[in-house]
């Protein structure tokens, strides 16, 4: 798919892109083209598309079922929002900071569940994590400088457009690039064919842990977005619902697919919002939805489609130039090359 | 607050959740399935219990016997509209869609009956005196019922023919189908009976905790999983012994540790059991295959 002499300029043309795009988001909200609240819901979308994403990774990419996602998203949010809450620096040192070492904490708690559960595979691996998961949350519950069951309150209100924005470029160019890279192709294989990939010399224990910490590591980051941007926390908000909320937008957008997450993501985390009268049958469209789409199409929608803006527009390009149609760009995506 | 009270109150939890656990280790011998909304037929058959006894007016037997009636085809239409197409698809999909059929009942119950928590009116009433401990009539019926019906599944699955077919269909399902059994209706058969067993759970569950909710059924299908897990899924004893650990270990921990981390005690021991022994105590091994 790419050849190695044009790859510095796919990366041009994505970072270009993806200026156009935030420049583009900026300018509507600036402008007031839409109005405050729906622009503060671009915060939600943006943490749900890096929960989705990162989720996409273990599940999606490495081919395994993780029920204890939202586990792992509030150990970042608690770590971050305790961090940031404890030290007194200006916020744009502490925040970024924060949030690193949530991802951290987060990618930790992947290794250290990562390597006795990815041993199991399937349903256990499932039930497992779901277990891990729990009991992440029954913890937070019944400690004290959580502040248990209360939650934890008045933490700074950190999170903005651009944090989040950045953010989500750095996470779906992270993923990107790591399923491009040798492991990610070594992730691929597992997936594919657990014992074959074996047989060929990849360390399955290896790289499982790898693609699962990583994939906690960005759950952690959304978790701190998600703490700064409500300024509170509470233990129920991380149950095993969470998680499947988070499943749904990956299972949706296509097991696999680096696009169907950011889309399905940003929809269902705008369409309760823009149909008020809806929201009561949320998760009961969720669930049915989740159904359906497993019945008539297991793949997803997009299946494993990714996005590419160098390959559209060479489409587009030669389109125009066997046809000289007008010209029809601007559907830039966030998807790197 | 003595050892034995606390051991009474475990195996009445414990063989509520052994009866669960029971529809767990069937479908997933049969159809090697997680079926995450056996919680759910919990909740449905608690629901359905309180509506036909405090809205009906039933007596006690014909309301049980209308739960389970109901609860028995729920399983079975569950099977049959949502699990059936996807029988030879990716185990993640089907379990995915399990995870779904969980969820929509969940807030479909939400929706008719409110997240708000009904009363259940206790069946037995009244209490036996055995030395100087008092014990209620609902955990004596709950466990008397329990190991009744324990005894009558380990007849119907060894001695009758039905039994036979459902040993053979978990065996090897194809095998089966060539020697001439029709494995659908073996598999419904088989839902059934496991959601049969959910609705009585869910009754004796109502007699001792009179609460119910929609989400009542999601914990408690959990643990019961654990139960599952940890007598070795697909094993019938193993789901029956599996769920008297469980229900003795929540009990202990409630008596003489905390009660909010029994929680984490149950999913711990089904941590240590799956990193030990991942095919459970009398689980057998699943060989893997190129």
């Amino acid at each position: 798919m790419m050849t190695k002499k044009n790859v510095g300029g796919r990366y041009l043309l994505n970072t270009v892109a993806t200026c156009l795009l935030f420049g583009a988001i900026m300018l509507v909200v600036e402008s007031g083209l839409i109005n405050r609240y729906m622009a503060m819901m671009l915060i939600p979308v943006g943490y749900n598309i890096i929960l989705a994403t990162s989720l996409n990774l273990s599940a999606g990419f490495l081919g395994q079922l993780p029920l204890g996602h939202a586990g792992f998203m509030s150990i970042g949010a608690y770590t971050c929002a305790l961090f940031t809450m404890a030290v007194d620096m200006p916020a744009a040192v502490e925040f970024p900071l924060g949030l690193l070492i949530g991802g951290v904490a987060a990618a930790l708690c992947g290794v250290i569940i990562g390597l006795p559960a990815l041993r199991l595979r399937g349903d256990y691996l499932a039930i497992i994590t779901l277990g891990f998961g729990e009991i992440i949350r029954v913890i937070i519950l019944n400690l004290d400088f959580t502040g248990g069951a209360f939650g934890l309150k008045g933490i700074p209100k950190y999170t903005t457009i651009p944090v989040v924005f950045v953010c989500v470029v750095i996470t779906i160019f992270a993923i990107h690039t790591l399923i491009k890279s040798r492991h990610g192709r070594a992730i691929l294989s597992i997936r594919e064919d657990e014992i074959a990939a074996e047989a060929s010399g990849i360390s399955t224990t290896y790289y499982k842990v790898l693609a699962f910490s990583f994939s906690a590591f960005f759950a952690g980051i959304a978790g701190g977005l998600y703490a700064h941007y409500l300024s509170i926390l509470g233990p129920a908000n991380f149950g095993f619902m969470k998680s499947v909320e988070i499943l749904v937008m990956v299972v949706l957008g296509g097991l696999g697919s680096m696009m169907g997450s950011v889309v399905s993501a940003t929809a269902l985390t705008l369409l309760p919002e823009l149909l008020r009268g809806f929201s009561e049958y949320r998760m009961i469209v969720y669930s049915l939805l989740l159904v359906i789409v497993m019945i008539f199409k297991p793949s997803g929608l997009f299946g494993r489609y990714d996005f590419s803006l160098g390959d559209s527009l060479g489409k587009i390009g030669s389109i125009f130039r066997r046809k000289k149609k007008p010209e029809q760009g601007g559907e830039n995506d966030e998807s790197d090359s | 607050m003595t050892l034995i009270y606390q051991l009474i109150n475990g195996l009445q939890i414990g063989s509520i959740y052994a009866l669960v656990a029971l529809g767990y280790s069937m479908v997933y011998g049969i159809v090697r399935l997680i079926n995450f909304a056996h919680g759910e037929i919990i909740m449905v058959g608690a629901y359905c219990v309180w509506f036909c006894m405090s809205r009906l007016a039933l007596p006690a037997l014909p309301a049980v016997a209308i739960t389970v009636i109901v609860c028995a085809v729920l399983g079975v239409s569950i099977e049959r509209i949502a699990y059936k197409p996807l029988r030879k698809s990716a185990r993640i999909s089907l379990l995915i869609t399990a995870i779904g059929v969980s969820f929509l009942l969940q807030n479909l119950a939400q929706l008719i009956f409110t997240a708000n928590p009904r009363m259940f009116t206790n069946l037995f009433t009244g209490s036996i005196a055995i030395g100087t401990q008092e014990i209620s009539a609902a955990t004596v019926a709950t466990i008397g019922v329990s190991v009744v019906l324990m005894i009558a599944l380990s007849v119907l699955v060894n001695k009758t023919r039905i039994g036979k077919a459902m040993r053979a269909v978990s065996e090897d399902a194809d095998a089966a189908q060539l020697m001439g059994i029709n494995v659908n209706s073996v598999i419904s058969f088989t839902f059934a009976i496991g959601s049969a067993l959910a609705a009585i759970a869910a009754v004796l569950y109502c007699c001792s905790y009179s609460q119910i909710s929609p989400t009542m059924g999601s914990m408690l299908g959990l643990k019961a999983f654990v139960a599952a897990v940890l007598g070795g899924i697909g094993s019938i004893p193993g789901a029956m012994t599996g769920g008297l650990c469980i229900g003795i270990a929540e009990s202990l921990t409630k008596g003489y540790i905390s009660s909010q981390l029994s929680d984490a005690v149950v999913f711990g021991i089904l941590i240590v059991v799956l990193l030990i022994k991942p095919t459970g105590i009398f689980g057998r091994g699943d060989h893997q295959k190129v």
